[in-house]
């Protein structure tokens, strides 16, 4: 697979670690009342859709961003790559 | 009508003409006791001892392809009982003794050869591990011994014992670990649970689940409706998708794990060696294949194929052990699709609807589980309590901290 990094282009995607689901960027707010039901599902339970699924991907063997990268499960098919930075400034993470 | 010797001979001098299918072709009846979702080896060893161990007048299996065609025939046909944590020793050292048993229970040749597993070890910190491991398993009741450097160079003269990064120091035997014919097992447990009554019905996708006020009344099909009393889920690498349809999320991934084989040779390679320091595991088919395998290819997938990478890592960590594997040409790999849990161990446990309860989460150790995982579902589903070997595998357990974490991974599926 070749992942079509924003910054430095196509790289192969041996360069990279998986992390899993983009939804790891939605850490729950540990003051919530419900926080620790949130953290059960936030840590183990998972969409694991057959289709589209948008993940965490690492540049470990290169420029050391975190990608979030939306690939088809059955094909393989990567239909977009962004920033996990720019991903989670979007939904009002790392201020 | 049973197989034997004798039936062989007797079909050999007249033509085999009175061979028949192993098994029939039934179309759907309206309503069953128990309806099993997935004709792999869990459903219909499940099927099988619903039938007969547990009496179960009316089951079906219900296939969305053909039976065996997922990871029962997908896996590297390795079977063992070699774990340390007391949530999983118990249940594997039940489905290695049914294993030995097997053949005879089903009357069909499963080609069960206890040949011997050795996991290979290359510094004192594994020898440790592998001591430790080793006591645990012999307390559970199973075979484990520890072998110096020169123990394995008596087994497997050609390894390559002066690796500079990995030397072979020594390794875990566990004897009676070994392999069995992989679909075989499918089969005979099909043929056994259908001349027990039960109906396979393959070709027939399970779309939803009929769930009404709480309890599920059964399961809507490409063939129509079916009832059921009980719906029982073994999909493994599907079970994601399936029980979605019952509005459930799972701590499962769904990973691809590539196998392989090569062309056959002459015997080389008397049992299974495993190089888990490298990635690689190996055995001989008695055709003559190598069959090996390594690492999952880290990242979810649903696609039965993986990518490149990992087959080159695969072949050099096999041929740093093995440098004779160096001419030696590839003939097959494919992929198979694992329920990889979030803490590496499976589940077999009721789910909050009434009446559906779920097999899964086997990881990329399924193949050995079959008959134990049979055996325990048809418990769970026949008396709705769990198996006395099978009491930790609920899927409450993360929100209890009793999670099975035989390598200490965590919450990361692709580490376990």
């Amino acid at each position: 697979m070749m992942i079509d990094h924003p910054l430095l282009g196509l790289r192969d995607a041996q360069e990279f670690t998986y992390l899993g689901d983009a939804s790891l960027i939605d850490r729950p707010d540990w003051r919530s009342d419900t926080a620790q039901e949130e953290f059960h599902d936030y840590l183990y339970l998972r969409d694991n859709p057959a289709g589209e699924h948008r993940e965490l991907w690492y540049h470990e063997a290169g420029d050391r961003s975190w990608l979030v990268v939306t690939r088809n499960m059955l094909t393989h098919e990567i239909t977009q790559v962004e920033l996990a930075r720019d991903v989670a400034r979007a939904r009002g993470r790392s201020k | 009508m049973a197989y034997s010797g004798l039936r062989i001979i007797k079909e050999a001098l007249t033509g085999h003409k009175g061979w028949r299918p192993a098994w029939r072709d039934p179309a759907p009846k309206a309503h069953y006791d128990i309806v099993i979702v997935g004709g792999g080896g869990h459903g219909l060893a499940t099927a099988f001892y619903l039938a007969k161990r547990y009496q179960t007048a009316k089951v079906a299996v219900v296939e969305k392809g053909w039976i065996g065609g997922g990871n029962v025939g997908r896996n590297t046909t390795i079977v063992r009982s070699n774990y340390l944590l007391d949530g999983n020793q118990p249940f594997y050292n039940l489905s290695l003794r049914m294993w030995e048993d097997l053949e005879q229970e089903l009357n069909y040749n499963a080609m069960v050869s206890q040949r011997g597993i050795l996991n290979l070890v290359h510094t004192d910190a594994q020898r440790d591990a592998a001591r430790r491991r080793g006591n645990a398993m012999i307390l559970a009741g199973d075979d484990a011994e520890l072998l110096d450097t020169e123990g394995v160079r008596e087994l497997y003269p050609f390894l390559n014992f002066e690796n500079a990064r990995f030397p072979i120091k020594g390794g875990l035997l566990h004897r009676r670990g070994g392999t069995v014919r992989h679909d075989a097992v499918a089969w005979g447990y099909a043929r056994g649970a259908d001349r027990l009554g039960v109906d396979i019905i393959q070709n027939c996708e399970v779309t939803d689940f009929r769930i009404e006020q709480g309890k599920c009344l059964g399961v809507e099909t490409t063939k129509g409706f079916i009832g059921a009393g009980k719906v029982g889920v073994a999909v493994a690498g599907s079970s994601s998708r399936v029980m979605a349809k019952a509005g459930m999320r799972l701590p499962i991934e769904s990973h691809v794990l590539q196998a392989f084989v090569s062309e056959g040779l002459k015997p080389i390679i008397p049992g299974v060696i495993t190089y888990g320091a490298g990635h690689f595991y190996c055995s001989q088919s008695d055709k003559g294949g190598l069959v090996f395998g390594g690492d999952i290819d880290m990242y979810n997938t649903y696609a039965q194929r993986g990518n490149l990478p990992v087959i080159e890592d695969v072949v050099e960590s096999g041929i740093s052990l093995i440098p004779a594997l160096g001419r030696v040409r590839l003939l097959r790999s494919w992929g198979g699709i694992m329920d990889m849990s979030m803490d590496g161990s499976p589940f077999i446990d009721r789910t909050q609807v009434d009446g559906l309860y779920f097999n899964g989460g086997w990881c990329y150790g399924g193949f050995k589980a079959t008959p134990a995982s049979g055996l325990c579902f048809a418990h769970l589903l026949a008396t709705d309590t769990p198996h006395e070997a099978a009491q930790a595998y609920r899927l409450d357990r993360f929100r209890t901290g009793r999670m099975i974490d035989e390598k200490g991974q965590g919450a990361q599926p692709n580490l376990h």
